[in-house]
């Protein structure tokens, strides 16, 4: 395949402005990718700061209840920052701060990626803006809030449709505006290469440590890999290493909002379309003429309208099958593991549960069933309390 | 010589753009010739995208306007079969890679070569991801235009070596939109590009007062001004035609002397 590709996805479609940089990118990620030093320095920050290994937890409960597969979570959420973005963040701050960069920019959606940026930056003293789409500063206020507390300016994105993607076009102009003390943290398996492999080596922690956890404990693989896509970069370090393990089912769920039937979701795989945007190609739900459809989903973190090529990949070849679930399944695993497992998760992750919730009860009791559990839920509370109708008096 | 390069030949080029479509096709025509009547040697039409990452402000206002009034890519390709009926200034098309791949490349290009549109500027497409439709743009003789930005360096020569129609020199770090003053070496830029390549070099992004046009024009063979056409649009409306008709013979005025 050729690099950067993944079949006929991936590539470099971007202004020309920035190709010097992702070229001097990809060679340092090169040199650093295999420096005894960097690895040192990337793991001591791992384990010390954010917390890992996460923990594999049997979830014995929730097994029992659905009465098939044994149904194992691979806890993200306890991650320092609450979600997986933190394996990324740490990886790329530390690779920009070895290129001399001294500010790093991001987008985020819910705010999860842009508070583990503004989290790396604080620890390792660099600048930090993050693009946030307008609408999601307003919905998601409190992780406005905790950025700046951070250390971190947070720009609102008033163009196209004030959400992710255009928090995503915010952060390529203001690198083309100012790329040499400058790095641009992608925050999923997405974007022009080399990002799509360098945040799929960084997630790729996740698979590592869940195989040997899960074959030191039960001696064998398990037979269903599950976790939420939104760009994919929870699901791609999920899958990494059971790629060559063929007789593993990977699965990615993705955001059927309220329902792929209506025009309100982000199902890209089952309802969009290959094209070229965001410096990849891959699939998008776009109209007829390729202009970028508005996406819907109660997960902000889903809420793309594009998946990376790695994903779009994997499905073309059938190494992975892509699965839409809707806001009203989301919700109801949201509550359905917090009752069983008293875990509050994120509700990105809740989609990969509602999947669970159907598959686990049609394999047999000697299956198992990985999930990614991806994030915590405490930043989706009140979204879930909205849906429900229920007043908190905020 | 192609048309584009043939453009080149009068003095120094003044290429127009406008974002085709904003506020409707009907005055996009009328904007073009007014443009031509002014004195632009080549129209660029900008086919509007609903992210366009390259752009300032001021242009993603008018692919939003555009958009919002159900302008397609057929729509533009109409706009220039009626324009082509009573101009024969080059055309360029600006656009990014995703509707021109949605389009079908060869049905795009083929349409390009039948409705007289003589090259293609596409700013997500770098020289690494060219083979993506260089071949079919070649067959169909529609110049490929690429761009050189401040940060090119090394990789001028490469681009310029293999470039079509005219070298495309970015001004200036960021997107488009008007600039108050030019901060990179153009000069340098445009000398290297020159020694590996024979095509006309014209600057673009910023450029908005008839002192920068006279500027960039001593060094450059032309001058692409698009932001500043599009704020008179984004101003005046229906009525900007002849505003945009005294703006355009102001530059190049300006930039041949007269």
């Amino acid at each position: 395949m050729a690099k950067g590709r993944y079949g006929i996805h991936g590539g470099q479609y971007v202004p020309e402005t920035l190709m010097n940089e992702l070229i001097h990118l990809e060679t340092c990620y090169e040199h650093y990718k295999n420096d005894a030093d960097f690895h040192h320095a990337l793991q001591k920050l791992l384990n010390e700061y954010a917390g890992r290994p996460s923990l594999l937890y049997f979830a014995e409960k929730m097994t029992k209840e659905l009465g098939g597969a044994k149904i194992y979570l691979k806890r993200e959420d306890l991650n320092h920052t609450g979600s997986h973005k933190i394996n990324n963040v740490l990886g790329q701050a530390l690779l920009a701060k070895r290129m001399g960069k001294t500010r790093l920019i991001a987008e985020t959606g819910a705010g999860q990626h842009g508070v583990a940026t503004a989290t790396a930056a604080a620890l390792l003293g660099m600048e930090c803006e993050i693009f946030m789409g307008k609408e999601d500063t307003e919905r998601q206020a409190l992780n406005v809030y905790r950025m700046e507390l951070l250390g971190a300016a947070v720009h609102p994105v008033t163009s196209g449709t004030m959400t992710l993607k255009d928090a995503v076009n915010e952060a390529m102009r203001e690198w083309t505006t100012r790329v040499q003390d400058t790095h641009y943290v992608f925050g999923s398996v997405m974007g022009p290469h080399p990002f799509p492999m360098m945040v799929r080596d960084f997630q790729s922690v996740i698979s590592r440590e869940a195989r040997a956890q899960i074959l030191d404990v039960e001696l064998k693989l398990p037979d269903a890999v599950v976790a939420c896509v939104g760009g994919g970069s929870n699901a791609m370090g999920m899958f990494y290493h059971f790629l060559e393990d063929t007789q593993v089912k990977l699965i990615g769920c993705e955001a059927a909002g309220r329902g792929t039937e209506t025009d309100q979701h982000a199902a890209t795989i089952a309802k969009g379309s290959l094209g070229i945007f965001h410096g990849m190609k891959s699939y998008f739900c776009q109209d007829e003429y390729g202009q970028i459809a508005p996406v819907y989903s109660i997960s902000a973190g889903l809420d793309y309208p594009g998946i990376g090529p790695e994903h779009a990949y994997l499905h073309d070849i059938e190494r992975a099958q892509y699965i839409p679930v809707t806001d009203a399944e989301a919700v109801d695993a949201f509550e359905y593991l917090a009752r069983t497992e008293g875990i509050i998760c994120a509700i990105e992750s809740a989609h990969a549960i509602a999947h669970v919730i159907k598959l686990a009860p049609k394999m047999a009791k000697n299956q198992i069933i990985l999930i990614c559990l991806s994030g915590r839920g405490d930043k989706d509370v009140a979204a879930i309390a909205r849906y429900k109708g229920v007043n908190l008096h905020e | 010589m192609s048309k584009i390069e043939k453009a080149f030949q009068n003095g120094k080029a003044f290429v127009a753009f406008l974002t085709g479509g904003d506020p409707s096709i009907a005055k996009s025509e009328e904007f073009i010739l007014q443009m031509v009547d002014a004195g632009a040697d080549l129209i660029e039409i900008g086919i509007p995208f609903s992210d366009p990452v390259a752009e300032g402000p001021v242009i993603q206002q008018a692919n939003m306007r555009a958009l919002s009034a159900g302008v397609t890519t057929d729509s533009i390709f109409e706009l220039v079969e009626s324009v082509r009926k009573k101009t024969e200034v080059p055309l360029v098309f600006l656009t990014y890679l995703n509707p021109v791949f949605n389009y079908g490349y060869d049905r795009f290009f083929n349409r390009c070569h039948a409705l007289g549109v003589d090259g293609m500027i596409i700013p997500d497409l770098p020289f690494e991801e060219k083979d993506e439709l260089a071949e079919v743009a070649d067959h169909y003789r529609v110049d490929l235009i690429s761009l050189i930005a401040p940060t090119s360096a090394q990789r001028i020569k490469q681009i310029a070596k293999v470039a079509k129609g005219f070298l495309y020199v970015v001004s200036s770090m960021g997107v488009t939109g008007m600039r108050s003053e030019f901060k990179v070496d153009l000069k340098n830029i445009i000398a290297t590009a020159k020694e590996s390549s024979n095509l006309p070099v014209a600057v673009g992004f910023g450029i908005n007062t008839p002192e920068q046009a006279k500027e960039i024009a001593s060094i450059a063979d032309g001058v692409i001004v698009g932001s500043a056409i599009v704020k008179l649009i984004e101003k005046h409306g229906d009525a900007a035609g002849i505003y945009i008709f005294e703006y355009v013979k102001n530059m190049k005025e300006a930039m041949t002397g007269d």
